[in-house]
């Protein structure tokens, strides 16, 4: 098999029987992103020099025997992770040239656990966006192709550039982050898995801010087992978070493949919403038969406030923003555009520097947290916020999972839905609610659409019990024996 | 609630975004949009309701009152867009 194939367990497994060299394997997807990411444009800054020098070092960690969990493994880091040294835009012009002189937490652990970065794959901007087009530096395209149609398609957002580059073999596994559905939504647009962990799972440290109370880092890789080798080298308390939980880590890959007999799968009414395209309603059907199968009981139940997760995001969202985003003034970091006074030159460079879609966000914060306009908008959507969590736990009282559609579509043609921002608030209508709870939350392909793209369903799991939706994936991901592959990929291009 | 245009004048200059005059009547349409959208909220009773404010998984924790980081100065300066020497250059604020 190809080593742009491969899944990181099978590439640890065979750098450890020394069947290829780390070098090897960094190569073939470097060479890949030399190949393919002109058209893609899945990575902002390819590191092609760094990581074949860090593969050097992996093959001799490998030959004295010292090998970690991804020693040698080539992964793709959302452009959204201060890396030291290495350019980090957040996709934006604000921080076209920024430099971070530190290490986030969670590349940091990846670097313990010997991963190799072949670069910093793009994203909306700020992560603000369901179909990565609103990066400065230029949307990316999903490496699916519909049936007998070459159009774009857009892979989803805000962690596009990863799942497009993880689809294409242009890396192994690649960091994203959630923040409404930033690694599921485009997780299930390019036909992977992504998993956003509960919140507090992985140390938000080094992870530039967008909505700090739902921002939340997690895998995304081609199989279950995957995610769960990353989320274990990713997850783990960090003093230097104060949102970061300490609790134990446990061993995740333990998790794949355990039996599910007698396990309570919910299934929300609520979900089975209007616009929920008829394949994606017969995925889910499937799924709910396959875990039946598989000795799951099936239990209906309501999550109420479903329907409000979106306005409440969307109030919550941007007044964290607005006061997040707030630090880029042009003094500190980032670009400058010079004006007569200091607001002056604040207003210049906020305008130049950040895109339509953030200064649409900042605006709305700043609105819903203004004098006599906090009660009725943001202070209203934190109680909103309160019953959305509330019906998480009491569904959780009757079953351990809910499994529920990803998106209400499969991938769209770029320049579809842009023109209205509420229209494409809306794929993310089934992603929301979780992330507004804390809750974990995962995207599993599950087959191919009427068109040929794929389809994902989500778990939803309890706080920290990543474990369950890893053994539920992985039940579905061995029932629906998901092997298509992108028209666009590493191995085709050959 | 409808924002009109001098609200949409004054959001921008609190959120120091500078806009022009020929900015005013799209941001205005798609604020409205959205805040509109979300008026849907206002079906929802949430008499006695506790605001959200996070996950409630952590509890805030309290450390040693020292310092565990600096002497950094030049890494902290590295990305300033204008700096001079060790400081970072402002425009003129006082006259």
């Amino acid at each position: 098999m190809s080593l742009t194939e491969l899944t990181i367990a099978d590439a640890a497994s065979g750098l450890r029987a020394r069947q290829f060299s780390a070098v090897e394997l960094v190569r073939a997807h470097v060479d890949a992103i030399d190949a393919l990411n002109p058209r893609l444009n899945a990575y902002i800054t390819p590191t092609r020099e760094a990581a074949l020098k860090a593969a050097q070092q992996a093959d001799e960690v490998l030959a004295r025997g010292e090998a970690r969990s991804l020693t040698g493994i080539p992964l793709g880091i959302k452009d959204l992770f201060c890396t030291n040294g290495v350019r980090t835009t957040a996709a934006s012009n604000i921080l076209r040239n920024f430099v971070p002189p530190y290490e986030s937490t969670v590349t940091a652990n990846l670097l313990r656990d010997g991963a190799v970065f072949v670069g910093k794959t793009n994203l909306d901007e700020f992560a603000m966006g369901s179909a990565n087009i609103t990066s400065a530096f230029g949307p990316v395209e999903n490496p699916w192709k519909r049936n007998g149609d070459d159009a774009a398609l857009v892979p989803g957002g805000s962690s596009g550039g990863s799942a497009a580059a993880v689809a294409a073999g242009l890396a192994m596994g690649a960091t994203g982050t959630d923040t409404g559905g930033s690694i599921r939504q485009p997780a299930a647009y390019c036909g992977i898995v992504g998993l956003k962990p509960t919140y507090g799972r992985c140390s938000r440290f080094g992870t530039i801010a967008y909505a700090s109370s739902l921002d939340q880092a997690g895998p995304m890789a081609r199989s279950v087992r995957d995610c769960a080798i990353m989320l274990q080298s990713m997850a783990g308390f960090d003093e230097r978070d104060s949102t970061s939980v300490n609790c134990d880590v446990p061993d995740y890959s333990a998790a794949i493949g355990r039996s599910l007999k007698g396990l309570k799968v919910g299934i929300p009414a609520e979900y089975r919403a209007e616009g929920l395209s008829a394949e994606i309603g017969a995925a889910w059907q499937q799924g709910i038969a396959w875990l039946k199968a598989a000795g799951c009981e099936i239990v209906d139940v309501s999550l109420p406030h479903t329907k409000y997760g979106l306005a409440t995001y969307y109030i919550v969202a941007p007044a964290e923003c607005s006061s997040n985003l707030a630090r880029y003034d042009g003094l500190r970091f980032g670009e400058r555009v010079p004006g007569d006074t200091l607001d002056a030159m604040y207003e210049a460079t906020r305008r130049a520097g950040f895109g339509p879609e953030v200064r649409r966000r900042i605006m709305m914060g700043t609105y819903v947290l203004s004098a006599g306009y906090y009660d009725a908008y943001y202070l209203k959507a934190q109680k909103v916020r309160t019953l959305i969590r509330r019906d998480f736990t009491e569904a959780f009282q009757k079953v351990d999972v809910l499994l529920t559609p990803t998106a209400p579509t499969p991938a769209f043609v770029q320049g579809e839905q842009s023109d209205d921002p509420v229209q494409m608030y809306l794929n993310d209508i089934f992603t929301v609610p979780a992330s507004m709870a804390g809750m974990p939350a995962m995207s599993v392909p599950v087959g191919l659409g009427a068109t040929g793209l794929p389809l994902g369903l989500q778990l939803i799991g309890r706080p920290f019990d990543e474990e369950t939706l890893l053994a539920t994936g992985s039940a579905l991901e061995q029932a629906a024996g998901f092997t298509h592959r992108p028209a666009i990929r590493a191995e085709a291009a050959k | 609630m409808s924002l009109d245009p001098a609200t949409v004048r004054r959001i921008a200059r609190l959120a120091r975004i500078g806009i022009d005059e020929s900015d005013v009547p799209a941001l205005q349409g798609e604020l409205n949009g959205i805040l509109g959208w979300v008026e849907q909220l206002n079906e929802v009773d949430v008499e006695g309701v506790t605001p959200m404010v996070g996950t409630g998984h952590a509890a805030l924790r309290t450390r040693p009152d020292v310092v565990t980081d600096g002497n950094c100065r030049d890494a902290v300066l590295s990305n300033a867009p204008d700096a001079v020497g060790p400081f970072y250059t402002v425009p003129k604020v006082v006259e």
